[in-house]
């Protein structure tokens, strides 16, 4: 088997898994979009890695598989260091909730207990 | 009411079945017609049971969220509840209630008053590491708060209205944040912090670590939450 089809059933399993997960609502579309745009261009250049190569000599970067190894390093950090951004607003988020939830319960349990002394009264 | 201030203790407990209802009993036997509220971190044990036996009000979070979580759930049912003052109290027994007065009556002059262990008082030491961080953080914080600060890292506080608005709307769950970064916020939002001299005791339960390794950790946490805390916005 050839490496192009080798890396196009690749990416062609990824753009599936993706429209799967949109699909059955797992994913958010903010997130499904960003999914389904890294599909896109994963798939053309699986199919034909030699597209990269001419970008690749434009920006001084001696192949084109280089430059998708390096752009692809550097989004895979940038999506990291937004999760991790968006765990942490959850986490305060959550936080949040919970502490809220403790002082409805309070309240909740004062109510009970006046209820219950007017109801023996 | 202590000097006609309205008064409510704060004690977070996680898992403090065997030490909180002596810690809730002596705060009503030495400051009657004080309200105290346990708030109950996650525990799996009999803590909520314990603490509701001994007459305190009892907050239960679903989780366990840390000492952070649990402590600016206190400012908030202190905010919600129109009460003049919080003062920030440990479930282990470490902190002495007769210096509650104390610390209230400072608050004429100050917005956050630090219960503060190396100030003359008890006989309370720490060596290595551990110790060289807390001189450290201190004379940084000094320099901030404007005023002597001699125990950074100590739990035992009283905040009138502007810190308990401060502290209920933001306070952060991180270990050290909740000593430390809070000083920093306070002094940064127009706030005063004072301390007052008191003395701790040993604790009735629990075990401070002691040992050198991780010693130097807490030095390392101590000033990474520093730093963090003086570019933070």
């Amino acid at each position: 088997m050839s490496l192009n089809v080798t890396t196009m059933i690749c990416g062609l399993i990824l753009l599936v898994g993706i429209l799967e997960l949109l699909r059955r609502r797992q994913l958010r579309e903010k997130y499904g979009m960003l999914w389904i745009g890294v599909a896109l261009v994963i798939v053309p250049l699986s199919i034909f890695p030699g597209l990269m190569d001419r970008v690749a000599g434009f920006v001084g970067v001696a192949s084109g598989v280089s430059l998708v190894l390096f752009a692809a390093i550097l989004f895979l950090l940038l999506v990291c260091l937004h999760l991790s951004w968006e765990v942490s607003r959850l986490e305060e988020e959550t936080r949040t909730l919970a502490e809220e939830i403790a002082l409805i319960k309070i309240k909740i349990d004062d109510t009970a207990k006046v209820g219950a002394q007017d109801d023996r009264g | 009411m202590i000097g006609g201030r309205r008064v409510l203790v704060v004690i977070p407990a996680f898992n403090e079945a065997g030490a909180i209802a002596g810690v809730i009993g002596e705060v009503r036997r030495e400051l009657p017609g004080i309200d105290v509220l346990v708030v109950d971190d996650g525990s799996a044990d009999t803590t909520v049971v314990e603490a509701r036996k001994a007459g305190a009000i009892v907050a239960r979070l679903p989780y366990n969220l840390g000492v952070g979580g649990a402590r600016r759930l206190g400012f908030r049912y202190g905010q919600d509840h129109d009460y003049d003052v919080v003062v920030q109290f440990d479930a282990d027994g470490q902190h002495d209630p007769r210096y509650i007065p104390q610390l209230v009556e400072a608050l004429d002059a100050a917005d956050i008053v630090i219960g503060a262990r190396f100030a003359g008082e008890g006989d309370y030491r720490v060596r290595g590491p551990r110790a060289w961080a807390m001189t450290v953080l201190s004379a940084v914080l000094s320099r901030i708060a404007k005023s002597r600060l001699t125990d950074t890292t100590s739990g035992f506080r009283a905040a009138n209205r502007k810190g308990i608005d401060l502290y209920a709307q933001w306070f952060p769950v991180e270990y050290l944040g909740d000593t430390v970064e809070t000083i920093v916020q306070a002094v940064r939002g127009g706030l005063t912090v004072r301390q007052v001299p008191v003395s701790m005791r040993a604790r009735v339960a629990g075990k401070a670590s002691h040992s050198p390794v991780k010693a130097t950790v807490y030095l390392g946490r101590s000033f990474a939450v520093l730093l963090l805390a003086l570019v933070r916005r």
